[in-house]
Parts: C-alpha cells; sequence; structure tokens
C-alpha cells in the first residue's frame, strides 16, 4: 500500500511544477510591457522601475521564474500592489471564511445529495425518482450567482428573514454568523448536491443488486437496516471521495457567492484583485487553490486506497 | 431489410428520450432566436429611454425595462447571441486543442504522454472558474478573451477524454491490422482511432457548452465578458443585482435564461450519453 500511495506523492511533483510554471506564465499574457500593466494607473517611472526590478522582468524568463518560485517556497508569494500586503497574509486572513462556507456547503450538500440519491435508488423509476432526478438536473443548470439573487430578493428583500449581505465570524457571534453564511453557503451546496446525488444514486442502485445484499435480504432482515446498513455503508466510500473532489467546484462557485453576499472570502478577494489588477494577488489565490485541491485530491486517492482493501496492492 | 447505420440506431434511441428531445428543441429554438434576433426583437436592444425607466412588464414592454429604460426582452434575445456563441465557440478552442493533443498523447505514449498528461493534470488542478477568472483577467476584458479563456481552461477535459478512449481503442484488432498493413500513424489515429472517440466526444461537447455558458455569464457577471451596452445575460444580473429592491423583474428573466438554456444542453447530453453508450444497448 506505501508503494501505491508512494507512487502517488511522486506523481504529484511533476503536476506541482506545471501547476507552477502555468500560474507563472499568466503574466506573460499581459499585454504590452508587464510592468507598466502591473503599475496600473501609477505612471511613476520610480514605481515601474521598482516593479521591473522586484520581479526581474529585464531577465530572461527561466530566471524570473527561478526567483518566483524560489519566494514561493519560503512562503513570499509576492505583495499586493493595492494593499501592499504581502499575498499569502491576505490570503491567509480571507482563507478561513471561505473554508466556513464551504464546509457548511459541504454539510447541506452532502446531508441533501445523500438522502434524494438513496431514496431516488431505494424507489428507482417511481415519480419520486424521476422528481430527485429533475432536482439534480436543476441543482446542476442553476447558475449560482442567479439562485443568490432570487434567495436575497426572497428572504432578505421580500420577507425580511435573513440580511442581505455582511459577514459575521462565528467567534463573535455564532447566530449572526450563521444568518449571514446560510444562504451563500446552500446556493454552494445547491449546486454539488446534485452530482452527489448523482453519484449516491448509482453506487446504491449497484450495491443494492449485490449478494451480499440479497443474502441480508435472505436472512429476512428488515428492508430498512439492509438499506441503510449494508448498502448505504458500502455504496457512501465513493461519495465521500467525490466530495473532496467537489471542493474545487466549491471554490469557484465561492468566487461569485462571496462576490453576492459581500463575504469578505477567497472569492471576494480575487475578483476584487482582478478588478484593480492586483496580479500578484490573482497569482497567489490561483497557486494556493490549485495546490488545496491537488493535495485533497491525494489525501482522497489515500483514503479511497485504505478503505478498500482490493487497490492495496 | 436495411441495416441501419449507427447514427441512425442512436438517433432512434434519442427520440425516445423525451428529455434529450425537449433540450433539443430549446437549444434550436434559441439558436434561431439568436441568428434572427434583428427580426424578432421588438426594439433595439441598446436604445435607452428616459421615460421609460424600470417599467414592469406591460404590454408595450413584455418582460419591463432596465435602469436605462432599455427593453428586457430584446437585450435577452440578443444576449442569446453572447451566451450560445461563447459556449459553442469556447467549446470549439478546446476540442480543437483537447483532442489533438489527446491523440498524440494516448497514441505516442511514453515521454510525451507524460509530459502532456501532467499538464492536463495541472490544469485539472486549477478549479475551472477561478483558472478561466484568471486568464480572463490577464488578457483583459472582451467577450473575445472570455471565449479564449473558458476554452483554454476546457481544453484539459478533452485531452484526457481523447487520451483514455484512444488507450482503450489502440489495442484492439482492426488498429492493429490498420498498422500492419502500413498504415501512417497519423492516418490510423485519424481514420481509425478518431471515429471511435466521437461518440463520447460528442457527449461531452454538449455537457461542457453548458458550463462554458454559465461561465461565459459569470465572467459578463463579474465584467470580465461582453462589454456594455451590448447585452449579455451575465452583465443584465449584475446590474439587476442594485435595483432588486424596485425592479425585481430585472433579475429574473436573465437568469431564467441562462438556466433553460443551460438545462437544455446538459438534458441534450444526458439524452445522449444514454444513447451512444454501448452498455445501455
Amino acid at each position: 500500500m506505501l508503494t501505491v500511495i508512494g507512487k502517488r506523492l511522486v506523481q504529484l511533483v511533476p503536476t506541482l511544477f506545471f501547476v507552477s510554471v502555468l500560474i507563472f506564465s499568466l503574466q506573460q499574457l499581459l499585454p504590452g510591457d508587464p510592468a507598466l500593466v502591473m503599475a496600473g494607473e501609477e505612471r511613476d517611472p520610480e514605481v515601474i522601475e521598482e516593479i521591473r526590478r522586484r520581479y526581474r522582468l529585464d531577465q530572461p524568463l527561466p530566471i524570473q521564474y527561478f526567483y518566483w518560485i524560489k519566494g514561493v517556497f519560503s512562503g513570499d508569494l509576492g505583495e499586493s500592489m493595492r494593499l501592499n500586503v504581502p499575498v499569502l497574509d491576505l490570503i491567509l486572513q480571507k482563507l478561513p471564511v471561505t473554508l466556513q462556507l464551504a464546509t457548511m456547503a459541504m454539510i447541506i450538500a452532502l446531508l441533501i445529495g445523500v438522502t434524494a440519491g438513496v431514496v431516488s435508488a431505494v424507489k428507482k423509476d417511481s415519480w419520486v425518482d424521476y422528481a430527485v432526478n429533475v432536482f439534480s438536473l436543476w441543482g446542476i443548470s442553476t447558475p449560482n450567482f442567479w439562485l443568490g439573487i432570487m434567495l436575497i430578493f426572497l428572504f432578505a428583500v421580500t420577507l425580511g428573514w435573513l440580511p442581505a449581505s455582511g459577514y459575521v465570524s462565528p467567534l463573535e457571534d455564532w447566530r449572526q454568523s450563521l444568518a449571514t453564511t446560510i444562504m451563500p453557503a446552500f446556493v454552494l451546496g445547491n449546486a454539488i448536491a446534485g452530482v452527489i446525488m448523482r453519484h449516491t444514486r448509482s453506487a446504491m442502485l449497484q450495491a443494492l443488486q449485490s449478494d451480499y445484499v440479497r443474502t441480508a435480504r435472505a436472512k429476512g432482515l428488515e428492508e430498512r437496516v439492509v438499506v441503510l446498513k449494508h448498502a448505504m455503508r458500502n455504496a457512501l466510500t465513493p461519495v465521500i471521495t467525490l466530495g473532496a473532489l467537489e471542493f474545487g467546484t466549491l471554490l469557484s462557485g465561492a468566487v461569485l457567492t462571496e462576490q453576492i453576499f459581500t463575504i469578505p472570502g477567497f472569492g471576494k478577494l480575487i475578483v476584487d484583485a482582478v478588478f484593480n489588477r492586483d496580479y500578484a494577488v490573482v497569482q497567489g489565490v490561483v497557486l494556493v487553490t490549485a495546490t488545496t485541491y491537488i493535495i485533497l485530491n491525494l489525501l482522497a486517492d489515500i483514503g479511497y486506497i485504505l478503505v478498500n482493501p482490493r487497490l492495496r496492492g | 431489410m436495411a441495416v441501419d447505420s449507427p447514427m441512425q440506431r442512436a438517433w432512434r434511441r434519442l427520440k425516445r428520450r423525451k428529455g434529450a428531445m425537449i433540450g433539443l428543441g430549446v437549444i434550436v429554438v434559441m439558436i434561431l432566436v439568436a441568428l434572427f434576433a434583428p427580426l424578432i426583437a421588438p426594439y433595439d436592444p441598446t436604445a435607452q429611454s428616459w421615460s421609460a425607466v424600470r417599467k414592469p412588464p406591460s404590454a408595450t414592454y413584455w418582460l419591463g425595462t432596465d435602469e436605462v429604460g432599455r427593453d428586457l426582452l430584446s437585450r435577452i434575445i440578443y444576449g442569446a447571441r453572447a451566451s450560445l456563441s461563447a459556449g459553442v465557440i469556447s467549446v470549439g478552442i478546446a476540442i480543437s486543442i483537447g483532442v489533438p493533443l489527446g491523440l498524440v498523447a494516448g497514441y505516442a505514449g511514453g515521454l510525451i504522454d507524460g509530459v502532456i498528461s501532467r499538464i492536463t493534470d495541472a490544469m485539472l488542478a486549477c478549479p475551472f472558474l477561478i483558472l478561466a477568472i484568471a486568464l480572463a483577467a490577464f488578457l483583459g476584458p472582451s467577450l473575445t478573451n472570455a471565449m479564449i479563456a473558458i476554452g483554454v481552461t476546457a481544453t484539459p477535459i478533452f485531452i484526457r477524454l481523447t487520451r483514455g478512449q484512444v488507450l482503450s481503442v489502440k489495442a484492439e484488432d482492426y488498429v492493429e491490422a490498420a498498422r500492419a498493413v502500413g498504415n501512417p500513424h497519423w492516418r490510423i489515429a485519424w481514420r481509425h482511432i478518431l471515429p471511435n472517440v466521437m461518440p463520447q466526444l460528442l457527449v461531452q461537447a454538449t455537457l461542457t457548452i453548458a458550463t462554458a455558458i454559465i461561465a461565459e455569464a459569470s465572467l459578463s457577471f463579474l465584467g470580465l465578458g461582453q462589454q456594455p451596452p451590448a447585452p449579455s445575460w451575465g452583465s443584465m444580473l449584475n446590474a439587476a443585482q442594485r435595483f432588486l429592491v424596485n425592479a425585481p423583474w430585472m433579475a429574473v428573466w436573465p437568469g431564467l435564461a441562462i438556466f433553460v438554456t443551460v438545462l437544455s444542453f446538459n438534458l441534450l447530453g444526458d439524452g445522449l450519453r444514454d444513447a451512444l453508450d454501448p452498455r445501455a444497448r
């Protein structure tokens, strides 16, 4: 098993290398002189010279990359042009907010997705199954920024039950925190609930047709026990793994959701950075997201190997 | 008795799937609407009217008007052009880069495959919309750049799909036979392998158009796609957000348009998968 995990770790190195090259190359896309573009409104020749010096823009590309990646390894992701704060500090400051949102969204998605998936598998081809499928398509097809706007209209503007925007940390006031994050978390969770539902349904259908379920039924066990204890336990393993993989979707979704609900997280950070042409921040956010995603992917793989003896090799 | 071609069989199976046919119908209507927008739209989509600012839906303005008095129905109709072309063109970009690279990776193997596959992994490691936003931000805001950004971001999906399919058909007897009689590599890849990858490509392309339409709307919503005053569903929603209290209809229609279009592509994609999947036969 260790060899399998070791192999996966070795495979990570080139992937991470290419991720870093990809993100580094982004600044090559800037039209014209990057120093001039990165300076934004600031046309002071000294500032431009400082940018050119700091990013070694007068050096050949491989050397620029070398210094950039060297900085990344020592935790230096550059500095925000607008706020004059190290990019890493900004990211570390915003990350907990998005993680709170993502965790809540994942819980909502698993609750809805797994329940709906199990029910639709058990009631295959019934109207319930049909309704659940429609729900899943709805989840996948609804642009989350639209859903967000509509929820604000319903729950904040019309009913006045929840605040339309803003964020309160759970450490400050957990009730208020819940009130400010429940709508965005639902919007994010809704997007992946459909995917989780589809996977749960197909895993459950497979499990329900397996020999051990037939044996459990033959023993005269109650159908409820067969479904919940025997079939579901086996079917859920791939679904949990999928949860880790859907984290990327959550981060993507957070970009617009945070924008709509004005939540000061990761997603809002990248959008603000884009608007202010704060390119170091954009690069930093993409780098951290990609690395997080790769590590989660690896953990999901390891988890999958651990629970599935056939893959231990 | 005449023997059906695989295409005819697939079409017959697709026709039996109600959802897919509804999806296809809506898509055809949307395409017609986009093509004939100047004939269908009741007003000029960019014409402002200060006497008709934020009017609710009525007999004059079926879907109401926006904050500068432009007719929402006309803007939705013209907006279909931006959305559909963004969906189709960006997926076209992704296919035209991704499929050849996937063919080469799967067919050549070894170091070339290793490099292409790791680059693919690296791109897939960046969440779709975040990478698209980053690319669009660096390229500069415009609908064309948004399409390029979305297309490039979607490329690894097609590299991986094509490579996987190539690996699975590469060892088939008919490919071995084609190789044995001395066909050049490009010919084997083009004539014998690609046709076998087509069904899965078609399914993936349909589903990716759905993703691309949402991505374009998201980029336009952020101001990185279609630039004002040209209409796009995403930027219409952005404007609508500021007038939610006084003019909620401004938010309803563009969102509904995105939802219906994306849903239709998803329905068609699901139907195509069922119709083209050999295991379902």
